[in-house]
């Protein structure tokens, strides 16, 4: 088929790379002046999570809190309306907890059921250390699978690619004041794996046209990778909804403990499906138009 | 004809066995503490005595003696596990006394040699750490030998227990009752009755944990309640049955005949997950539903690209067989390719993390393998038999309009 009349993907890379690069540097200011929105898992506290079994009104939760005497640092309602959740920046005793949970049920009937975190921050720091170590060997192994598969370029704009999306759903979470807790960094992780899949159909595409296409000028290396972006569009699109169709399952139905780590996936889908396109092919352009000068260079100097 | 006969037989066979072992194993998968209720504690072990360090045999002690406090005040199935060099980590479901279950679990081991009317004639700290071992007499039989500190005390102790038990207890747990055979002023001893090798190791190593006590602080709390836990199985579930539903009739609304193939060799690869689950004991936590519905988002994946280039392959012109065969091989590489840096990077989460997203990442890893089984083999020979049964040969059947055809 004829992509010509598409909109051309390697042409508008300036825009991309803005785009994508006035948010990674949003995000990294916020990151850097405010940091994340730790939850429990990252900071010493206790939350409670707490079904009413019934509606409940904010001044009624107030109140109930307020006669117990221990007034959470934060306190919000979900669900329809039944669900409480509070925050304390002290780790409450168990005394409290109970305390807490009496309260409740007098308040609220014997319905009240209740799941008590309680952490030291070291624990989840620990495991987000854990975390970023994760994603650099993983990255170091992928890059080299894919050098071996295909070649260097390839894996330089994946790896860099995949980073971007990585650092898109830490940077969203920042910026809007999400809370970050444990699943956030499996929601990360696991975009890494999505994200690569993504990148290697479209490259898996480069690399079969590369076999029939004679590559001279720039012009025709940029035609070859957006007829490849186009060929496979399809594909990219159906897949992406497929899976933001489970996500967005996820964070409509699912319990309330899942809502967060079902939209940090969202981000990261959507993020990995738009860099696939927009980040990492145009990525692969200039990695490749650099040898493709050189080479037209070389060939000059010999005649 | 035989062809559409063989491909109907398979699909309702399966469909048959999915649907009649489906339930019972959905019983049998074993629900982690956040969909079930109960409490999980991670506990940090230091020696109670200042500058000591802490040992792997101690350790594993600790959380023997938890165990069995656990099962004593009447936890079913208690399960506790040693992480890393100085974490014990506590997992306990369905607990009615949560309260006097956590204050015991937190108290430090207390080993007590007591005389037959219950004094406490010596304590853990009387003994001289790491000393106890496992010995064998003439006859070779497994004997503990051990060593007190203060051997005055302990020659006045037998002194007045000769010919009498003096018993060992662990909490208020009685692990053996040997009897004082003679006056022992050298502040050695031996501890000798009917023991196996592996009793006999089990009471060294209390005795020696009783010698150096560790103390647990609790540096990770989670509390479920039972009926939130429900609440959030309930849910989750819900709503990835809700996304599996839509996927299928997405499936099927975009890819016709083979999206209605797609949408049954999910269900198979569905039934076979929670058959992995099933087989290797895995327990399903709230984030693994989550893994687990966003998985079969995943393996679609291989189908939408199968038939994506089988639907290219059709627009060149090329007869339905061949577009079928040349569309495969095609398609193939690229899922390899894709499944595989996929599968590398689950398997460094698993090699890394710990915990949750070891769980997280042994799903990703059993669900890429059975993905390319069911939608790349399976799927692959079941539509197959249809192209080769001559029944569907119209191209709108594959989601291609007959104007999108090039001629060759």
């Amino acid at each position: 088929m004829d992509y010509r009349n598409h909109f051309d993907f390697i042409k508008n890379r300036n825009k991309f790379f803005g785009i994508s690069a006035a948010l990674l540097l949003i995000g990294l200011i916020v990151l850097v002046a405010f940091g994340l929105n730790y939850g429990v898992d990252f900071k010493a506290g206790t939350s409670l999570d707490i079904n009413a079994g019934q509606t409940v009104t904010r001044e009624q939760v107030d109140k109930t809190f307020d006669s117990l005497g221990l007034k959470p640092a934060v306190v919000s309602i979900s669900g329809n309306n039944d669900h409480i959740s509070a925050r304390y920046d002290t780790i409450l005793s168990e005394a409290d907890v109970k305390k807490i949970s009496e309260g409740m049920k007098t308040a609220f009937g014997d319905k009240v059921s209740q799941e008590v975190n309680t952490v030291s921050p070291d624990i989840a720091r620990e495991l987000g250390v854990k975390a970023m170590i994760a994603v650099a060997i993983a990255s170091v192994a992928i890059c080299i699978y894919v050098s071996i598969r295909f070649e260097w370029r390839f894996a330089i704009a994946a790896i860099i690619a995949i980073l971007h999306d990585a650092f898109i759903v830490i940077a969203v979470f920042a910026i809007c004041r999400f809370e970050v807790n444990l699943p956030f960094v499996a929601a990360v992780l696991t975009t890494i794996g999505y994200s690569i899949n993504d990148k290697i159909v479209i490259f898996d595409r480069v690399r079969e046209n590369l076999r029939f296409t004679r590559l001279k000028t720039s012009e025709d290396l940029s035609n070859m990778l957006s007829n490849s972006i186009w060929q496979t569009m399809a594909r990219n699109i159906n897949t992406v909804v497929v899976v933001l169709i489970a996500a967005l399952c996820l964070f409509i139905f699912g319990s309330e403990s899942i809502k967060l780590f079902a939209l940090a996936k969202i981000i990261g889908l959507t993020s990995g499906a738009y860099s696939s396109i927009c980040i990492a092919s145009p990525l692969y352009y200039l990695l490749k138009n650099k040898s493709l000068s050189s080479k037209t260079r070389a060939a000059a100097v010999k005649e | 004809m035989k062809r559409i006969v063989i491909f109907i037989l398979v699909v309702l066979v399966t469909l048959g066995i999915a649907g009649y072992t489906t339930p019972s194993l959905v019983n049998n998968i074993k629900l982690g503490l956040d969909l079930k209720g109960g409490f999980e504690i991670l506990y940090v072990a230091e020696p109670i005595e200042a500058g000591k360090q802490v040992t792997q045999d101690a350790l594993k002690e600790t959380a023997r003696s938890l165990e069995k406090r656990a099962d004593s005040l009447g936890v079913a199935e208690p399960e506790v596990t040693t992480e890393g060099t100085n974490r014990i980590r506590v997992r306990l479901a369905d607990v009615k006394n949560e309260e006097e279950v956590r204050k015991s679990m937190k108290e430090p081991a207390e080993l007590t040699f007591r005389g037959p009317d219950g004094t406490k004639e010596m304590i853990g700290s009387d003994f001289v750490e790491g000393a106890a071992k496992v010995g064998f007499d003439q006859s070779n039989r497994a004997q503990i030998n051990i060593k007190v500190k203060d051997a005055e005390k302990f020659k006045k102790v037998t002194e007045k227990l000769v010919g009498k038990p003096l018993a060992i207890y662990l909490d208020e747990r009685q692990l053996s009752a040997p009897i004082v055979q003679s006056v022992l002023s050298d502040g050695n001893a031996t501890i000798s009755g009917n023991y196996t090798y592996e009793e006999a190791k089990e009471l060294a190593d209390t005795i020696n944990l009783g010698a150096l006590p560790l103390k647990l602080t609790e540096k990770y709390t989670q509390v479920v309640g039972a009926s939130l836990g429900q609440l959030s199985l309930h849910q989750t579930v819900e709503a990835g049955l809700i996304g599996a539903i839509l996927i299928l009739i997405f499936m099927v609304a975009f890819y016709r005949l083979p999206g209605l193939v797609a949408a049954f060799t999910l269900i198979t690869y569905i039934w076979l997950l929670l058959g992995a689950f099933w087989l290797m004991k895995a327990t399903l936590t709230l984030p693994g539903i989550a893994a687990f519905v966003l998985g079969i988002g995943m393996a679609v994946d291989a189908n939408i690209i199968t038939y994506e280039r089988i639907k290219e392959e059709i627009r060149s012109g090329k007869s339905l067989l061949s577009s079928l065969k040349s569309g495969s091989k095609h398609s193939f590489r690229t899922i390899m390719d894709a499944n595989i840096t996929n599968l590398i990077s689950a398997a460094v989460l698993y090699y890394v993390g710990n915990g949750a997203i070891r769980g997280f990442a042994l799903t990703t890893i059993m669900s890429i393998i059975l993905s390319i089984l069911t939608n790349v083999f399976f799927s692959r020979l079941l539509i197959h038999l249809l192209i080769r049964s001559n029944k569907f040969n119209k191209p709108s059947l594959y989601g291609v309009k007959e104007a999108e055809i090039r001629g060759l």
